[in-house]
């Protein structure tokens, strides 16, 4: 069925991305917003604006019956949910499709699938996709069985976490068994689900993931790997395709089991299959799938020449596939760096507020997604990202100097940014080299001076 | 000693109609906070961004009001009924059958004005003031955004 207009459940840069996308395809957009989004950029790139709730996100943006009340009393065929909020909800999948609204991205039952972690690494070992030695418990003998079968370090992971959130890591087995306790109190407490896995820790692993696009009828491409080890504390900062050193078998290896994975269980939609990548056994495990877009899609975009949310309004219209694996073909490189309102200088604590002054850089090959402009409040209530600056090159190197360039040609002010983190990073000798493990981001803040911030708060 | 709704609503009143903007009250542990006309007003309007910042996206248009609200009106003998969450309002319990109010219709302050349906979850929307409805501004069947005015009444009493 032709999607004429689509309700887009989110805000924020990726707002105005589903937009800009919906536009060049003639699609009407109706936008939801609380009302601390009221005044923002996607607003008034929307043919329509709908306030959905007050600026708290279990009031707005949360609600599943009002994003689903508001798409149909608007006349919308589809609704788009972007990344995070409700875009990995099964409720808002299943509510849309009772209410015969489309939803773009996987079903229900997929999202419920991959979101629960232990229901997602048995689906993986079933799809004969490697994972991290380990698996789930049930009382404290059996554990300690495991435990001493994985060795030490290990993690124990609570089936409900996430994002770092919910792990404690194990250095020596006498340790584990009051480990394991805490952490499957803490879990309850936590995520209401008091189920925990133990997993090996790799102690030097790269967080590298694969990009797919799949029918819903079992047939699924790849497009490409993404490298996004600089990260802190769990959150990405930096993305880059393709992944710097990786060897070549290794690489086709992570694409096929993310095929493999993907239609195992049918994917429909554009999602992305995470793996750690241990370097010191030149080995990959799987971590999890997002169901969603993500963030950094925009370097696979770049090296593609594909519009990935064309592509996702696509399959879920049921024009499926537009292009076959050996159609996809991927020149180049491109790197992304999160700018966030976040001080550096202050453990990267957020920084809410009004944006004075901002200009983004422009030039060849450079992108910026962004839903800041002058006078853009960055509110308290959601997550920091004020935009994504990516560059594109031939070759690594010319990728990288773009994107320096791009960096230190960036002014915001008025708030605190996270501009400053990426002008020493990518100065890094150790990313200039690339191929880094996820320690980089500490190991490098230890090594550089506390970062002063470029921009004033008045 | 506790208040009872009904004292508290005496007691709106009362603030209603005095000159004072806010009361703070508090009895044997029970706390009422009173702010005339809701929050606070939003600090200065935000500048105009210009469309030039971002070259990687379309013009936006010229911006429209983005307030769905309807003009509002700083008369205090003006009460203003506005959508507690986004749904489809009914001017009555159900079709065919008479509006829950009319313009001129008396109301008391828990008289039910109309229903907003989320997926079939039906919540009453109350007058919240004593007086006579001047104004009905949401039509039957009409999607009602949080904050948008349904409908205006006069005070009395």
């Amino acid at each position: 069925m032709a999607i004429r207009r689509i309700f887009v459940a989110n805000r924020g840069e990726i707002a105005v991305r589903i937009i800009r996308t919906c536009r060049a395809l003639g699609i009407q957009t109706v936008l939801a917003a609380s009302t601390a989004d009221r005044d923002s950029l996607p607003t008034r790139l929307a043919d329509r604006t709908v306030c959905i709730g007050p600026p708290r996100p279990s009031e707005s943006y949360l609600r599943v019956e009002t994003i689903v009340e508001a798409a149909r009393a608007t006349h919308c065929d589809a609704i788009h949910p972007g990344y995070g909020f409700l875009s990995e909800r099964a409720a808002l999948a299943k509510l849309c499709e009772e209410e015969g609204v489309i939803f773009i991205g996987p079903t229900a039952a997929q999202i419920e699938t991959v979101g629960d972690k232990l229901r997602a690494r048995s689906t993986a070992q079933a799809a004969q996709v490697p994972v991290v030695p380990g698996g789930a418990v049930s009382g404290i003998d059996a554990a300690v069985e495991l435990a001493q079968s994985i060795g030490v370090p290990l993690l124990v992971k609570a089936v409900g976490g996430g994002g770092g959130r919910g792990m404690k890591r194990v250095d020596r087995l006498e340790d584990f068994p009051a480990a394991m306790e805490l952490a499957s109190a803490e879990a309850g407490a936590a995520f209401g689900d008091a189920r925990v896995y133990l997993e090996r820790f790799i102690a030097s692993g790269r967080h590298v993931e694969v990009q797919v696009l799949g029918d819903g009828h079992g047939h699924v491409i790849h497009l490409g790997e993404r490298d996004c080890s600089v990260q802190r504390r769990y959150q990405k900062l930096v993305e880059e395709t393709p992944a710097p050193r990786l060897p070549e078998p290794l690489c086709r290896a992570l694409h096929e089991a993310a095929v493999r994975f993907s239609e195992w269980i049918s994917y429909r939609g554009a999602g992305t299959v995470e793996f750690l990548v241990d370097r010191e056994r030149e080995a990959f495990y799987f971590l999890e799938m997002n169901a969603r877009i993500q963030v950094e899609h925009p370097v696979t975009e770049l090296v593609t020449g594909l519009d990935l949310i064309a592509e996702q309004i696509a399959i879920a219209s049921g024009a499926g596939l537009r292009l076959t694996q050996s159609a996809v073909h991927r020149h180049g490189c491109a790197i992304e760096c999160r700018v966030n309102a976040e001080d550096p200088a202050n453990d990267f604590r957020p920084s809410p507020g009004v944006v004075r002054e901002v200009s983004w850089p422009e030039g060849e090959g450079v992108r910026v997604d962004t839903h800041i402009v002058t006078g853009s409040r960055v509110p308290p209530f959601y997550d920091s990202l004020m935009a994504k600056i990516v560059a594109y090159g031939p070759d690594r190197a010319t990728a990288l100097e773009r994107l320096r360039n791009a960096i230190s040609a960036t002014r915001v002010s008025g708030i605190s940014t996270n501009l400053s983190f990426h002008a020493v990073a990518l100065a890094d000798t150790e990313f200039q080299a690339g191929g880094m493990d996820t320690g980089f981001v500490a190991r490098l803040l230890e090594r550089v001076p506390p970062m002063t911030e470029k921009t004033r708060r008045d | 000693m506790n208040l009872t709704a009904a004292e508290v609503v005496e007691i709106m009143r009362l603030v209603e109609s005095s000159h004072f903007e806010e009361l703070s009250l508090e009895l044997n542990g029970t706390k009422l906070n009173l702010r005339r006309g809701g929050g606070p007003v939003e600090d200065s309007p935000l500048q105009r961004p210009r469309a030039a910042a971002l070259p990687a996206t379309p013009a936006p248009r010229p911006a429209p009001s983005q307030q769905p609200t309807k003009p509002t009106t700083a008369d205090p003998s003006l009460h203003e009924v506005t959508a507690p969450l986004l749904g489809t309002f009914y001017r009555a319990p159900k079709p065919g059958a008479p509006a829950f109010v009319e313009q001129g219709s008396a109301v008391e302050s828990d008289t039910v004005i109309g229903i907003i349906e989320v997926m079939k979850l039906m919540n009453t929307v109350r007058a919240g003031v004593r007086g006579t409805v001047v104004e009905i501004f949401s039509g039957d069947g009409a999607l009602v955004e949080f904050g948008e005015t349904i409908l205006r009444i006069a005070k009395s009493g």
